[in-house]
């Protein structure tokens, strides 16, 4: 197939930058609410 | 959180599906062949970019006039979503270009308001990230998103208003312009495919915003009870 490697990587490209943003988020969500866990964990043994 | 992983499923599937049809299913161009394949996933990020861009730009207006945080939140989630679509448009573009036009760039109207385009939602991400304040970051963000909102209309019209490299309209371009009823049934099929993958993104990114808002509030809490401020999460913008 003609140009099979720039069809290759343009599909590489959709999803990877799909499903690195989508792991980003998740990182980002389970820290936050460890970060909110941590608080109110302070906030009650002060 | 089993309609999320539910939803989340439908999408996956539904890409994977649309994926195949772009590629086995849709008749051959004839002049490109295979790469004009690229089309079935560069068009519909396009799409999905200025939904998002709508998105974001009802957000920052009723944010100005309502002040409420979850406007702002639904802003700077959409702002995301929309410039993962145009970083995906960006990308791809010259992927299909270089073998198509012999360059993998030009600074034609269209493309040049595209990147200035994905340039300002850029920087109002970065510039938004510079602000403690969370009134103020707001409103900054709604006011640049307003701005930046302007050059999206010239994006669209571009290749209808300037001579350009980057091909006249393909869909209400006037006439001759068209699709092949095979090539627009899988269009159709990847546009509903990226547009759900962009809706779930945004509304993850949106949950992780309000949980962002939640913790500025307990924050806030926390340095008022011990006078002293939070260690914790100092570091996030």
């Amino acid at each position: 197939m003609k140009n099979f490697e720039n069809l290759f990587a343009a599909w590489m490209v959709v999803w990877t930058v799909f499903f690195v943003y989508e792991v980003s988020i998740a990182r980002r969500l389970a820290r936050l609410k460890q970060d909110i866990e941590s608080l109110k964990q302070q906030m009650r043994e002060r | 959180m089993k309609a999320r992983y539910a939803s989340t499923v439908f999408a996956a599937g539904l890409i994977f599906f649309a994926g195949y049809a772009a590629l086995f299913i849709a008749p051959d161009e004839k002049t490109m062949h295979a790469i004009q394949r690229i089309f079935y996933f560069h068009l519909p990020s396009w799409i999905a970019m200025f939904t998002a861009l709508s998105v974001v730009f009802v957000a920052n207006v009723a944010y100005l006039a309502t002040r409420k945080p979850k406007w702002d939140a639904l802003g700077v989630s959409g702002t995301e979503a929309a410039v993962v679509c145009c970083t995906i448009g960006l990308a791809t573009g010259p992927l299909w270009a270089k073998p198509v036009w012999g360059i993998w760039w030009t600074w034609d109207a269209r493309l040049t308001t595209t990147f200035i385009l994905w340039l300002l939602y850029i920087s109002y991400l970065l510039l938004r990230g510079l602000l403690d304040d969370p009134e103020r970051k707001a409103t900054f963000s709604a006011v640049f998103g307003i701005f930046a909102f302007l050059d999206a209309p010239l994006v669209y019209v571009s290749n209808r208003l300037w001579r350009t490299q980057h091909p006249q309209p393909v869909i209400g371009g006037g006439s001759g312009s068209g699709l092949d009823p095979g090539m627009g049934k899988v269009l159709l099929l990847c546009v509903i495919a990226v547009l759900g993958v962009m809706i779930i993104i945004l509304l993850d990114r949106y949950r992780l915003e309000k949980l962002r808002q939640e913790f500025d509030e307990v924050r806030l809490e926390y340095e008022t009870l011990n006078l002293e401020p939070a260690s914790i999460g100092k570091e996030r913008p």
